[in-house]
C-alpha cells in the first residue's frame, strides 16, 4: 500500500487527516478499536501542527516489521517554532495553549511507538507506529 | 466539504436534542457550542441531550468542548447528558486520559430523557409541549405534602 501525504494548513485539514488515517487503518485490517485509537492520535497531533506551527503535513505510511507484521506509521512534521522542553511537553497536564495538556502524553498511550524530534526555530517531527 | 456543517438542534418539551451525525471539524464544534447556549436562552430548555452514537472519535478538543457545554449549560440552569458513546470511543477517551468533567453519560436517548426528566421532574405533558409552568406537576407536589 502506498503512503499518502496530507497538508495541514487549517482546522478543516485536521478532520481530513483523521478521516484518511481511519480509512488507511481499515484497509490494513486494523480492528475498529485501533482505527479509533489511530484516528484520535492523528487528530491530536494534526491539531498540534495547525495550532503551534500553522502549517505542516502528515504522512501515513503502511509498513511491516521484520517478521511481516503489518502496521501503520504516521509522521507529523512542521517547520514551526519547535518545542523547547520536550520532557515538559510529554507530561500530563502540561500545555502552553488552551488545551488540556493531554495531546502528546495521551497520544503516546494510544500507540506502540512514539518518537518526537524537535529543534527550536526549526520545527518538530512526531512519528508514531501502531502494529496490527 | 468546506464551510459550516449544520448540526440540527431539536426542542422536545423542555429538552434540546442535538444529534451529531457527522465528523465535525473544530469550527463546527465551536459553532455548535454557541448555538446550544443561544437556544437554551431562547427556549428556556432545562436539559441538553447530545447524541454522539454516530461519532467515530472524540479527541481532547471535542472532549473539552463537551465539558464546557455542560458547565455553561449548568450556569444557565440546564443539565447536559451525552448519550450513545461507542465502546471504542470510550476506551480511547480513557486511554487518552480524558474524563469529560461535569458531563453525565448514558447509553441511549431513552435513558437520557429519563435522566433529565427525573432531574427536573419534567412531566410528560411538558414533553408534549403543554407547558405546565411550575417546577413540578401539581399532583406530584401534593403527594409530597
Amino acid at each position: 500500500m502506498q503512503s499518502s501525504s496530507i497538508a495541514l494548513e487549517c482546522e478543516h485539514d485536521i478532520a481530513v487527516a483523521r478521516g484518511e488515517v481511519r480509512s488507511v487503518a481499515a484497509a490494513i485490517g486494523f480492528p475498529l478499536i485501533d482505527q479509533t485509537r489511530l484516528a484520535t492520535v492523528a487528530s491530536e497531533l494534526a491539531r498540534n501542527v495547525v495550532k503551534y506551527a500553522r502549517r505542516g503535513r502528515m504522512i501515513a505510511q503502511p509498513t511491516a516489521d521484520a517478521r511481516g507484521r503489518a502496521g501503520l506509521r504516521l509522521i507529523f512534521e512542521d517547520t514551526g517554532p519547535g518545542i523547547p522542553d520536550i520532557a515538559a511537553a510529554m507530561r500530563d497536564g502540561f500545555s502552553t495553549g488552551r488545551g488540556l495538556g493531554k495531546g502528546l502524553p495521551g497520544s503516546k498511550r494510544l500507540v506502540d511507538e512514539f518518537e518526537i524530534e524537535s529543534e527550536v526555530g526549526r520545527g518538530t517531527r512526531v512519528t508514531i507506529v501502531r502494529w496490527l | 466539504m468546506d464551510g459550516q456543517q449544520r448540526i440540527p438542534i431539536l426542542k422536545v418539551g423542555r429538552v434540546l436534542i442535538v444529534p451529531i451525525q457527522v465528523d465535525m471539524d473544530d469550527q463546527t464544534v465551536i459553532h455548535l457550542q454557541e448555538r446550544i447556549l443561544t437556544e437554551l436562552e431562547r427556549t428556556g430548555a432545562r436539559g441538553v441531550l447530545i447524541d454522539i452514537s454516530l461519532l467515530e472519535m472524540v479527541d481532547s478538543f471535542i472532549g473539552r468542548v463537551l465539558s464546557d457545554i455542560a458547565a455553561m449549560a449548568r450556569i444557565m440552569d440546564a443539565r447536559t447528558v451525552v448519550v450513545g458513546m461507542r465502546p471504542a470511543v470510550a476506551i480511547t477517551l480513557v486511554e487518552l486520559g480524558l474524563e469529560l468533567r461535569g458531563v453525565d453519560t448514558v447509553l441511549n436517548v431513552d435513558e437520557g430523557i429519563k435522566l433529565l426528566r427525573s432531574e427536573f421532574a419534567i412531566s410528560e405533558d411538558e414533553e408534549e409541549g403543554l407547558d405546565y409552568g411550575g417546577p413540578a406537576p401539581l399532583a406530584e407536589q401534593l403527594n409530597r405534602t
